[in-house]
């Protein structure tokens, strides 16, 4: 799968979509690839506080669980439910319908610190 | 790290290969998902390799192995094997493994990877003049092939119908046991090094599919089958452990066999009890709280989301009182509790067993 163009990556493979001043989150394929077999997501709830860089949900391969790490800080806006009754639609469409969160930005000049889809491609190759 | 005869072959099958009691195994090829429901379905293949093998043979070994292992090794017919447990003094289990008897006076030891080093210094350090002991682990090599279609490879191999379980048959200086670890039908093969690459590719041409220890694992733990190091240790008995069955208390005197009388007359103090997940959980992994009412009663000594059964699935040493089919218990995760109550085991029946 090829990295959408119109995204920015943290270094902890998470993506954001960002329009105006609301973010959708979620995590790479390469991420869901070395994951693999994602059987359980557990996605923020509304209203929650975020700071850049804390850990915001968490994702469960049938052999780990990994961290997900909020690229940005704001207010978590809504949760994807999806993921409840499908956390493969993490693995089978991470950059669609296998988003985790969307987020109000209280600050969005942390954006320049995240990567290029580039430089997220050099980082992963 | 040491590596199995077959580790490019895993590569090959792009194999992810991880750290694994000191031996670079693949976890999966392609998902573990898949690779489970390959093995309940079809049949699989795992590299077990890092398994050892020991020889013991002379005079008097039957009745010097009965006095290291809890079933009875008198009871086996030549070209039988069973099920069996090696304790320490005050009756914990140093490790869970299967024996057979080759002739009259002549056993292979099949123990677990982690266990070997230790395994072996143990029977050494209880040899006697006379008998012979020889760790082959480095000499052998060994894959199992599992799942419902397992009869119909072995067929194809030997050109002879599947034998009944726990028999073991011996072909030159290879042999083939009649059991496995993921409660379908299957053998495991166990040959020499120099064999194990043809052999690999043999059974790959034959439609038998990679399968990684990732789904070994929920294989298991679906049968409930325990894992040494994880369900077993040097703390628990085999009483305890709920591994009565192979544990022979009428036989004469055995290591650890003095603790287990004394559990046998006044009963255990824990059992390991199966634990099925009532609610929508995260996967349960190991060393997670178990909760009767808001009091942490003991940990998961294994876990996992049943690929076969869509819910979560645990293993772990709950007070006796506690440790009945029906009872409610909690299992905290992350801060958060689940609903889940005691089982009977296995968890999982295969469909055609």
């Amino acid at each position: 799968m090829s990295i959408p163009t119109d995204l920015k990556f943290a270094e902890s493979h998470e993506w954001i979509r960002v329009e105006g001043d609301v973010a959708t989150v979620g995590i790479s394929d390469h991420a869901q690839a070395e994951l693999t077999d994602i059987v359980f997501a557990e996605p923020p709830q509304p209203g929650r506080k975020a700071t850049a860089g804390e850990t915001i949900a968490i994702v469960e391969s049938v052999k780990a669980a990994s961290d997900i790490y909020s690229p940005v800080s704001g207010e978590v806006l809504e949760g994807n439910s999806a993921l409840d009754s499908t956390p493969s639609l993490l693995n089978t469409d991470p950059y669609g319908e296998g988003w985790i969160y969307k987020i109000k930005l209280s600050d969005p000049t942390e954006l320049a610190a995240l990567k290029t889809p580039e430089q997220y491609q050099a980082q992963i190759s | 790290m040491k590596r199995t005869p077959l580790y490019q072959k895993h590569l090959d099958a792009k194999g992810r290969v991880v750290d694994f009691a000191g031996w670079e195994m693949p976890v999966q090829y392609t998902s573990i998902l898949d690779e489970h429901q390959i093995v309940r379905t079809q049949v699989g293949m795992f590299d077990i390799s890092h398994m050892g093998e020991f020889f013991v043979s002379g005079p008097g070994v039957t009745a010097w192995l009965d006095g290291l292992l809890t079933n009875r090794v008198a009871a086996l017919a030549e070209g039988h094997g069973h099920y069996t447990l090696m304790l320490n003094e005050t009756g914990g289990v140093i490790d869970d493994l299967i024996v057979y008897r080759l002739a009259a006076e002549s056993y292979l030891l099949i123990v677990n990877a982690a266990k070997i080093e230790e395994d072996s210094a143990w029977v050494q350090a209880h040899l006697p003049p006379g008998i012979h002991f020889d760790n082959a682990s480095d000499r052998y090599a060994a894959i199992a092939v599992q799942g419902p279609n397992a009869a119909e490879i072995y067929a194809k191999l030997f050109g002879e119908s599947l034998p009944a379980k726990n028999r073991l048959v011996t072909s030159g200086s290879s042999f083939a046991g009649i059991t496995g670890y993921t409660g379908e039908e299957g053998f495991e093969l166990f040959v020499p090094t120099t064999e194990t690459e043809s052999l690999w590719d043999q059974l790959l041409a034959l439609g038998v599919k990679p399968c990684g220890l990732g789904a070994r694992d929920t294989l298991r733990l679906e049968m409930a089958y325990p894992l040494n190091g994880s369900d077993l240790s040097p703390e628990r008995t085999p009483l305890e452990a709920g591994l009565g069955f192979f544990v022979d208390l009428e036989k004469g005197d055995f290591i650890g066999k003095s603790r287990l009388l004394a559990q046998k007359q006044n009963g255990v103090a824990v059992r390991l009890a199966a634990i099925q997940v009532l609610d929508k959980a995260p996967p349960i992994r190991s060393h997670y709280p178990v909760v009767v009412g808001n009091k942490i009663i003991s940990e998961t000594t294994s876990g996992a989301l049943s690929p076969s059964l869509g819910y979560g699935i645990a293993m772990a040493y709950l007070p006796t009182e506690l440790a009945k089919v029906g009872q409610e218990v909690a299992i905290d995760v992350r801060g958060k509790q689940y609903r889940a109550q005691v089982v009977k085991k296995p968890f999982y029946r295969p469909a055609n067993r």
